[in-house]
């Protein structure tokens, strides 16, 4: 199909969409309106179970069952990830320290600065999870700080470092039974939210690590051998 | 007992995930299997249980005081309860024939497989549309990792990534709708919404409707949304296309009908012959190019659109009669194609090559693999007495009824179509008819690390079950009794949120269907009737050159570009929404 | 003008739309892909916007304070870990695209068939 062909297509579409969507659009209750019946209940219901914060109480109580398939939609894709960026037949895996990933030639400055902030993010990362039932913030916020903290040691050129600090295995083995024990306050249990969020915490701090993991080992050290590079086009 | 089947086969992939590198691959194959051997077990009490009274289980207790509820229902009628059961079985089947097969990454398939079904389980039971989603996108990240999973090969990866991303684009315009559905109703529940939506904005609840219904279409592989499938099919891992076709594209049509039922019906007066013209132009279009494709996984994927169109025909009859054979045609048409992708999966395995040309001949002596493609062929045309048969007399029995003459010989082309194709690659695989072809040299990986010398019983032993089971379908008069009782329920609105919010009584005056019919006998004959002359046709090299400036067109419009597809995405949605205004 | 917040989320999306059938670049696909999905986020959370309502946590407001829709924001949270899981996912696959075809431009890959 030519790009004029293809242009045509998503402008009648494209138009048809926009026409259907404001026709929608302007039937809707006004913006800001009073009308919440479900967001009224979720309030009450909250405040029963003495759960201050709704958002929580919503994800973690309420529609526990929404947030099971989200869990495991992370851990499928940390999964799917060890899977689609594994080292294949036709590359090989450098080690990290071999091909001088670091640590690099930066100023101490920067390096100190990250060395420093590791632990505090850390920290952070952790209270986070802890007061979600409390306050903004919750398992998944905390978890993506958590998840990200280690990767100060990246940025501060220290590859190896992180490399170090990450067991692999550990971190899947930890995602699987977070997403495992998850799943069964999920299914069997209510009213669990402060579990429930240090679960998701971990969790999403794992997944994270695993994804970026496989990530970095992609763009820093799986070499394809020249002999069977894949078929270009 | 419900949410025991999502959560089982859930918590075991999560051990398997975390320990399986440290298990030999037997105990990983003997757990995965085992769990869910007892997870059919489960559901076929549930379907039991169901079949007296549908099961609803309001998850965490949060149970509806005074009509709404702030939670989530997990909803088990006898048509959502069986539909589970179907997937388990293929699931079932799909792993024993994979004991001998990927031998790769520790346990992690095992492990992927098992959250597929979780997946495809709660996306099934659940009674609530925003969990449909998430559920939804769940089976979808599965569906692209087991896509992928062969990631050395091009192919695989470029096909993995349509699928993603044109699923993925289907699935946040149905979130859209979603939104637009809450503003209105104030409610996520199918139950609860569909008990507001009477006296709301017309204009509203059609735009709605378009929106939540395209990410189903798009899983359904309804034209013009249908362009990932073949891309997605040709590529993954045979136990992965068996799950794919067998059931995963079917729920689709299940979401839509669901949505409709529970929620829409009544409400969206276009609905049914909006669908019937994208069953139509789908049934038609994807038997088309299952003739014109020569990779045989490929060709088996475009069959699977084209039967799709047909069940998603008889679903937009709106009638319970009708929807009782769509779900029967569904059921035939599982055993058969997943009997064929395992049967296309052993050639694969023997002659690294899924081209239909290059194997021509080279098929003589597997005779299993042979007669599963003869027994296929004639259950897709739709001969009698096989599920696929029984469902459509049913379907264009009840399209007869509602004046839709034209329904039964769409049916008929699209069997004839999809079967001769499907014969046709039997005639030339597996008895060397036609002229030898040349080949593309162009070798697959054999899935099973080195060739085996001989097939092992694990993977012929589900094709031939499946393959008997769905050819013999219609003879099961009890099962054709149980899936009317199904599909009067489904339809009863008024049953399913009483049932669902106040806990009411659900029964649905249901009068027992036969296909023995005249008119269905004549429509099954005629598939086979019409399947000889395409497959014999199709052994002819070229096409005949008045058809081939269309044929050449329409392989373009295939093309494997993403922006392609979601242009026609985009296009589908107006469409569909076209239809619905002005139906 | 109400109604303004509602079509924003809608030009978001065909916006998104446009940039995944014009892109030459399968990574640029992938972001397009969740700047639709950006839109819902927008949708979700205009609709539950009341006016002079604050953050539904009662940790420092009265119970009965007035706060917008709890649900769409736990909606819109379970929204994002989806956009970021999948997109996390659906860039895996451009990475081995490049890495199998050695391009990434939708118009350089050849056909599937």
């Amino acid at each position: 199909m030519s790009h004029r062909a293809r242009f045509a297509v998503f402008v009648i579409g494209v138009a048809g969409l926009a026409v259907l969507y404001v026709l929608a659009a302007f039937r809707l209750p006004d913006f800001g309106g009073r009308f919440h019946p479900y967001g009224e209940r979720a309030v009450t219901s909250a405040i029963a179970e003495r759960t201050k914060n709704v958002v929580s109480s919503v994800n973690f109580d309420q529609r526990a069952f929404d947030t099971v398939g989200e869990e495991l939609i992370l851990f499928a894709s940390a999964l799917g990830a060890v899977v689609l960026l594994r080292t294949v037949r036709r590359e090989r895996e450098e080690e990290a320290g071999e091909h001088g990933y670091g640590p690099a030639d930066v100023f101490d400055a920067l390096r100190l600065t990250g060395y420093a902030l590791l632990p505090v993010t850390l920290l952070i990362g952790v209270y986070i999870v802890a007061h979600g039932h409390l306050s903004p913030g919750g398992g998944f916020q905390g978890g993506v700080v958590l998840g990200t903290a280690l990767h100060l040691l990246y940025l501060t050129g220290d590859y190896p470092a992180l490399d170090r600090l990450r067991p692999v295995p550990a971190f899947e083995a930890g995602e699987a039974l977070a997403a495992g024990v998850f799943v069964i306050l999920g299914l069997a249990g209510a009213g669990l939210v402060i579990p429930m969020n240090a679960m998701v915490g971990l969790e999403v701090g794992c997944a994270i690590v695993l994804v970026l993991t496989k990530f970095f080992e992609q763009a820093l050290l799986v070499r394809t051998d020249e002999a069977g590079k894949g078929e270009g086009t | 007992m419900v949410q025991a089947a999502i959560a089982a086969p859930a918590l075991v992939a999560v051990l398997l995930a975390a320990g399986g590198r440290w298990l030999p691959r037997p105990l990983v194959d003997a757990v995965a299997t085992g769990t869910v051997l007892a997870v059919t077990v489960l559901l076929g009490a549930v379907l039991a249980a169901a079949l007296r009274h549908p099961v609803v289980a309001w998850l965490g207790g949060w149970r509806p005081r005074g009509g709404v509820s702030a939670g989530i229902p997990l909803v088990a009628d006898p048509m959502a309860a069986g539909l589970a059961l179907l997937v388990a079985v293929l699931t079932l089947a799909a792993l024993v024939f994979s004991w001998r097969y990927l031998v790769e990454v520790q346990a992690i398939y095992h492990a992927l497989m098992l959250l597929f079904t979780a997946a495809m389980c709660a996306f099934v039971l659940t009674g609530d549309l925003f969990d449909a989603f998430v559920f939804f996108e769940l089976m979808s990240v599965i569906a692209y990792v087991l896509t992928g999973y062969k990631a050395e090969e091009p192919r695989t990866v470029h096909g993995a990534l349509n699928f993603g991303v044109i699923n993925s684009l289907g699935a946040y315009v149905t979130l859209m709708g979603i939104g637009l559905l809450y503003a209105r109703t104030g409610q996520l529940g199918f139950a609860a919404m569909g008990a507001r939506l009477p006296g709301q904005d017309h204009r509203l609840v059609t735009v709605a409707f378009a929106l939540v219904c395209t990410g189903f279409l798009v899983k359904a592989a309804a034209v013009p949304f249908h362009f990932w499938l073949a891309d997605a099919h040709a590529v993954a891992p045979t136990p992965v296309c068996v799950l794919f076709s067998g059931v995963m594209v079917e729920l689709g049509v299940y979401a839509v009908a669901r949505t409709y039922w529970a929620t829409f019906a009544g409400a969206v007066p276009g609905a049914g012959p909006a669908l019937a013209s994208l069953g139509v132009v789908t049934a038609l279009l994807g038997g088309v190019m299952c003739v014109l494709q020569r990779h045989v996984k490929r060709l088996l994927a475009y069959s699977t659109v084209s039967h799709v169109g047909v069940i998603l025909l008889g679903v937009a009859a709106l009638d319970h009669a009708s929807l009782a054979g769509a779900a029967y045609y569904l059921l035939g048409h599982a055993g058969v194609k997943s009997a064929l992708f395992i049967a296309a999966g052993t050639l694969l395995n023997r002659f690294e090559t899924l081209d239909e040309r290059e194997l021509h001949g080279r098929g003589r002596r597997m005779r299993v693999p042979g007669a599963v493609f003869l027994i296929g062929g004639l259950g897709l045309a739709g001969m009698p007495p096989s599920g696929l048969w029984a469902g459509k007399s049913l379907m264009d029995e009840a399209a007869e009824r509602a004046g839709w003459w034209w329904a039964a010989p769409v049916g008929v082309v699209a069997s004839a179509l999809t079967a001769g194709a499907v014969l046709r690659v039997w005639l030339r695989v597996f008895r060397g008819v036609g002229p030898s072809g040349e080949g593309t040299d162009e070798h697959e990986d054999t899935e099973t690390g080195p060739r085996m010398s001989r097939l092992p019983w694990t993977m012929l032993a589900p094709a031939i079950v499946l393959a008997g089971g769905a050819v013999v379908l219609g003879l099961i008069t009890g099962l054709i009794h149980g899936v009317s009782h199904a599909a009067g329920l489904f339809v009863d609105q008024r049953g399913y949120v009483a049932a669902v919010l106040s806990g009411g009584a659900w029964h649905a005056a249901s009068e027992p269907l036969h296909p023995w019919t005249a008119a269905g006998v004549i429509g099954g004959a005629a598939g086979v009737v019409l399947a000889v002359p395409v497959a014999v046709l199709g052994l002819r090299r070229p096409a005949p050159r008045l058809l081939r400036p269309a044929v050449d067109r329409l392989r373009a419009a295939h093309s494997g570009h993403v922006g392609e597809y979601a242009a026609w995405l985009t296009a589908g949605v107006a469409l569909f929404g076209l239809l619905l205004f002005t139906a | 003008m109400s109604h303004l917040p509602y079509l924003a989320a809608g030009w978001i999306l065909l916006a998104g739309i446009f940039g995944m059938v014009t892109s030459r670049n399968l990574v640029h696909v992938v972001v397009c892909l969740s700047v639709t999905q950006s839109a819902t986020y927008v949708l979700l959370l205009t609709i539950g916007y009341r006016k002079g309502g604050t953050a539904p946590v009662f940790s420092d407001i009265k119970p009965t304070g007035k706060v917008v829709d709890p649900v769409v924001q736990a909606m819109a949270l379970t929204d994002i870990v989806v956009n970021a899981t999948v997109t996390a996912l659906l860039l895996a696959l451009a990475v081995q695209v490049a890495k199998r075809r050695g391009t990434i431009d939708p118009d350089q890959l050849r056909p599937l068939e």
